[in-house]
């Protein structure tokens, strides 16, 4: 997600297309990235470290934003997914 | 003297950064991305564009270029690397510039001649300018807010790195109205605005004195040119 103290020019324009559509009652939108991740086998400790280093050095750049959350989902095929 | 311009998948500029260097006075020699290869070039443009369609971030794939493996040895050598625009974004993507560029404030793509004040006329690609030069040159960008921590700020304040300034109106929301900055050594410089497209008569910005004659982005690829001939 973008840094919450940095202007985000997206969820501001996402923000003022639902107030023009009647959705007032949301007084602020911010809008972020998610990643999804597909391993064969397993995900162990390892493979969650793996992500979490991925996450911070290359899928978000921690001058603008933060990772917000990194989930392990049980699909059709297990997926390791990771939020910035 | 040879000055090496960095092509990526999705640059744009590469041609004009190259025939600003060629109307400077030095080779401009080609890179790709994709090898190892610096050719023995003695500076380094990584020029604009939308490199990757901008996917990830700006310049963040391109970032980890091979080529840029070789930029980032060269550059903490003190060859002089100067990033335009997109290559600004990769230079901050690669950490040889701190901070960051985000998303214009106003939401819009912005292209206009910008003014701008040259704050920092020691660096390897702006010692050609006099001491605090008002100069107008192209921006083109959507991401060109440029933001970093309150600390970095400070820094780059303090050590007179802030290389290039806004003058009249600030075009994205960058903070200070920091159009420009430099690395602690000057050899490293990123800014948004486009030098290499006011290097020719007939093709710049307009002027008091002519339409499109102004050719104030020429003194950044003049200025390497003189730095390279005063250590040979």
């Amino acid at each position: 997600m973008p840094k919450a103290e940095l202007l985000d020019p997206q969820g501001k324009a996402v923000g003022g297309a639902l107030a023009r559509l009647g959705q007032s009652q949301f007084t602020n939108v911010r809008l972020g990235k998610r990643f999804e991740l597909t391993v064969d086998g397993p995900i162990d400790a390892a493979v969650l470290a793996e992500v979490a280093k991925l996450a911070d050095e290359i899928l978000s750049n921690s001058v603008i934003e933060d990772v917000v959350g990194i989930h392990v989902v049980a699909e059709a095929d297990d997926a390791s997914q990771a939020s910035a | 003297m040879r000055i090496g311009v960095v092509t990526f998948p999705g640059s744009l500029d590469d041609r004009d950064a190259q025939r600003a260097v060629r109307l400077a006075g030095a080779e401009a020699v080609a890179l790709w991305h994709g090898t190892h290869d610096l050719e023995g070039v003695d500076a380094i443009v990584l020029p604009g564009g939308f490199s990757y369609g901008d996917y990830l971030r700006c310049g963040a794939i391109a970032s980890h270029s091979p080529i840029m493996a070789e930029v980032i040895q060269a550059a903490e050598r003190g060859v002089p690397v100067l990033g335009i625009c997109n290559g600004f974004q990769m230079l901050t993507e690669a950490h040889l510039l701190p901070g960051g560029l985000i998303r214009n404030d106003h939401g819009n793509f912005i292209c206009r001649d910008q003014g701008l004040r040259v704050e920092n006329n020691s660096t390897a690609w702006t010692n050609g300018f006099a001491a605090n030069a008002e100069i107008t040159i192209p921006l083109k960008n959507g991401e060109g807010g440029f933001i970093a921590s309150a600390e970095t700020i400070a820094e780059l304040e303090g050590e007179g790195r802030v290389v290039v300034r806004y003058l009249g109106m600030n075009p994205n929301g960058s903070i200070n109205d920091i159009a420009g900055i430099s690395n602690a050594r000057g050899n490293v410089v990123g800014l948004m605005p486009h030098p290499e497209h006011a290097v020719e008569e007939g093709f710049g910005p307009d002027t008091a004195s002519a339409m499109r004659s102004g050719t104030d982005g020429l003194t950044f690829f003049t200025s390497a040119l003189t730095g390279f001939l005063a250590t040979v």
